[in-house]
């Protein structure tokens, strides 16, 4: 950049003018082109819902509906067949709100007092223990469906809320405890030591200490595992039971029966609804969506 | 003067690693003395011990003649202040301070007075409902010692509580711990590597290295009677001139000069490799060196200016010799000038173990 050469009475001071360079321009043209492709699914998908059969039937997949309408909104979560019933998704939907408000905070305070347990309180085999819960995170849940299935029932909690709940916490446990002991091992470990001189033990410490300084680690945690277990399908399928099948259970349901023809309005209305839960909470934790990412991957 | 903390052949391994290994040490009530160290000797990890804080493999801690060995840190009458402050960040000043009091279940009205009073002594009154993170580093260690001080305790433990301040805040703030243990009169135990806290606060000092306590004395003793090479190498900045030579018959023979011992006291004659130490401030330089029982014609290599004095650096039979000249004497590199010194007032090492003879 110094070989630029400068007309002639003008004597570099202050702040260096900027410039709009082709690399910049460049920079912003590939982010714009990227965001839209990756914006395409969901406004086609929206477009869609808008219009009618015919339309659909005789037109392009990019053209902006004529007559837009929001009956097959409506239809889709009050009255599309999913299966023999005809209630819509709605009753999906207040499924998977049970499920993900009764499994989020169960998960995430175990996992916490895990991750504190593990980071602080190192007790014999602490180690292992932590390394038999990573090891969990990476088998892979399939392989673990037929015995949860087989123990559940034995239990009489199989097909029934706490029995999902349950698998969610168990699934979700891995992670949760690694990101929490990641968090708390982060800290200045002479903290605990000043609490302990001061006297506090476990509990105290972690309630008057620890959780008023784990604020930002919960509200990630949080994100995490709304998305995760409202977007989870094979759980619910497998375990949830009739009475609590969640929205993407139900979601499925509505798109594969076909009595006569396919409604993509309908469909799309639907898979839009179902998909609004995780996608709201993406734009509206961002931020902290990409540092729970982050705080995940760094540091062992 | 009573005992007042107590360590009994306290050993600590990990695994196969011996941190501290069959330690001894008696710290008199309200005696200040200071582990000094460089880093990884244990003497972070002694304190630990003491406090509590890591499972000990081996011995025994009387603190107040009590056996503490296996009570949990608040039942040894210590409090703690960390090199981190280590204040709990949601709470305020006044919640951090009487924290340990509302654990233990205090009444209320006692609390208030105890905090209001530690706030007196160090300066917090104005201080009281502010967070951490609105204070300066001063401040924060100044909280951290009002922490420990409202537990009314008979023993305090510092670990390095002046390291993570700036060098002026540092000396203020030594100051007033020397002034609070003027007026609390507390038994303290306070770790560090730097050596002017060490020597400016302690009334005794314990060097250590690899876990074991080399010499234990006070500060005057540890200065100028070091017992082995690595204290006398680790006290004093510059450090001491190490003059290694061969001993015989009361002189120590170096290349093309013979520096007599005569005025020296022995702890055992011996002849042999020695080491003859002579601290920077003892070697002088001019006239005041022609009533020197040593002197030898030198030429100035490096001269460093410090303000107060200067530094300068020359050889004594091919082996290097700092020494500190007054900063009005002026010196040039290349200069030959007349050194010298007594040698009585130096430390003689056995070449071989180290050792003081």
């Amino acid at each position: 950049m110094s070989s630029v050469s400068l007309p002639a009475g003008i004597e570099p001071s202050g702040p260096r003018p900027r410039h709009v360079t082709a690399t910049r321009i460049g920079i912003y043209a590939f982010l714009l082109i990227a965001a839209l492709f990756f914006l395409i699914p969901l406004i086609v998908m929206i477009m869609t819902s808008m219009k009618s059969m015919s339309e659909i039937r005789g037109g392009n997949i990019f053209a902006l509906p004529m007559q837009p309408t929001l009956d097959y909104w409506v239809k889709a979560w009050s009255s599309a067949c999913t299966g023999r019933d005809c209630y819509g998704l709605a009753p999906g939907f207040f499924n998977s709100v049970k499920i993900t408000v009764l499994s989020v905070p169960v998960s995430i305070v175990i996992a916490m007092i895990n991750g504190y347990a593990l980071s602080f309180w190192r007790f014999r085999g602490s180690e292992l223990m932590f390394a038999i819960l990573l090891f969990g995170a990476f088998v892979p849940f399939q392989v673990l469906v037929y015995p949860i299935i087989f123990g559940l029932s034995r239990v009489g909690l199989f097909g029934t809320l706490p029995g999902i709940v349950i698998v969610h916490t168990i699934f979700g446990m891995p992670i949760l405890t690694l990101l929490f002991r990641n968090f708390f091992a982060s800290l200045p470990v002479e903290l605990f030591k000043a609490a302990r001189v001061d006297g506090a033990g476990f509990w105290r410490i972690f309630f008057s200490v620890m959780l008023p300084m784990s604020v930002p680690i919960t509200i990630v945690a949080v994100i995490l595992q709304v998305t995760g277990i409202w977007n989870d399908f094979i759980f619910g399928l497998v375990f949830a039971g009739r009475e609590n099948m969640p929205m993407t259970v139900q979601l499925n349901n509505i798109v594969r029966t076909s009595t006569g023809t396919v409604e993509y309005s309908t469909n799309m209305a639907a898979t839009v609804l179902t998909g609004a839960v995780p996608l709201i909470v993406y734009f509206v934790s961002g931020k902290w969506f990409v540092r729970g990412i982050a705080a995940g991957a760094v540091k062992g | 003067m009573s005992t007042s903390v107590e360590i009994k052949d306290l050993s600590l391994n990990y695994g196969t690693v011996t941190v501290l290994d069959r330690l001894n040490l008696e710290v008199g009530k309200g005696e200040f003395i200071v582990l000094l160290g460089p880093s990884g000797c244990g003497k972070s990890t002694l304190l630990n011990c003491i406090a509590g804080l890591l499972d000990i493999s081996a011995g025994q801690i009387f603190i107040s003649g009590k056996n503490v060995t296996w009570d949990e840190p608040k039942d040894r009458g210590i409090g703690m202040v960390f090199q981190s402050y280590a204040l709990y960040p949601q709470m305020t000043v006044e919640k951090n301070m009487s924290f340990g009091l509302r654990v233990a279940g205090m009444p209320k009205p006692e609390v208030d007075a105890r905090v209001k009073r530690a706030a007196e002594i160090l300066q917090l009154e104005s201080l009281l409902q502010r967070k951490p993170v609105e204070l300066s580093g001063g401040q924060r260690q100044r909280v951290a010692i009002g922490r420990a001080l409202v537990r009314d305790v008979d023993v305090f433990l510092f670990d390095e509580p002046l390291s993570n301040l700036d060098a002026k805040l540092r000396n203020d703030l030594r100051v007033e711990i020397k002034r609070l243990h003027h007026r609390l009169k507390n038994t303290m135990i306070y770790v560090t590597h730097d050596q002017i806290e060490a020597m400016t606060l302690a009334d005794r000092i314990a060097i250590m290295k690899n876990g074991v306590i080399q010499q234990l004395a006070d500060p005057h003793t540890i200065y100028n009677k070091p017992t082995n090479l690595f204290v006398a190498g680790f006290i004093g900045s510059p450090s001491m001139n190490f003059i290694r030579g061969d001993l015989t018959g009361g002189a120590l023979n170096i290349d093309g000069a013979s520096i007599p011992l005569a005025n020296y006291e022995f702890k055992a004659p011996m002849n042999g490799a020695a080491v003859l130490g002579v601290r920077p401030e003892h070697v002088v330089v001019g006239e005041e060196a022609q009533k020197m029982p040593f002197q030898v014609e030198s030429e100035i290599e490096i001269v460093e200016p410090m303000g107060a004095d200067t530094i300068a650096w020359t050889k004594l039979g091919g082996q290097s010799l700092t020494f500190r000249a007054d900063a009005e004497v002026r010196l040039v590199p290349g200069q030959k000038v007349l050194i010298g010194f007594d040698p009585g007032r130096g430390s003689v090492f056995n070449g071989e173990s180290g050792e003081r003879i």
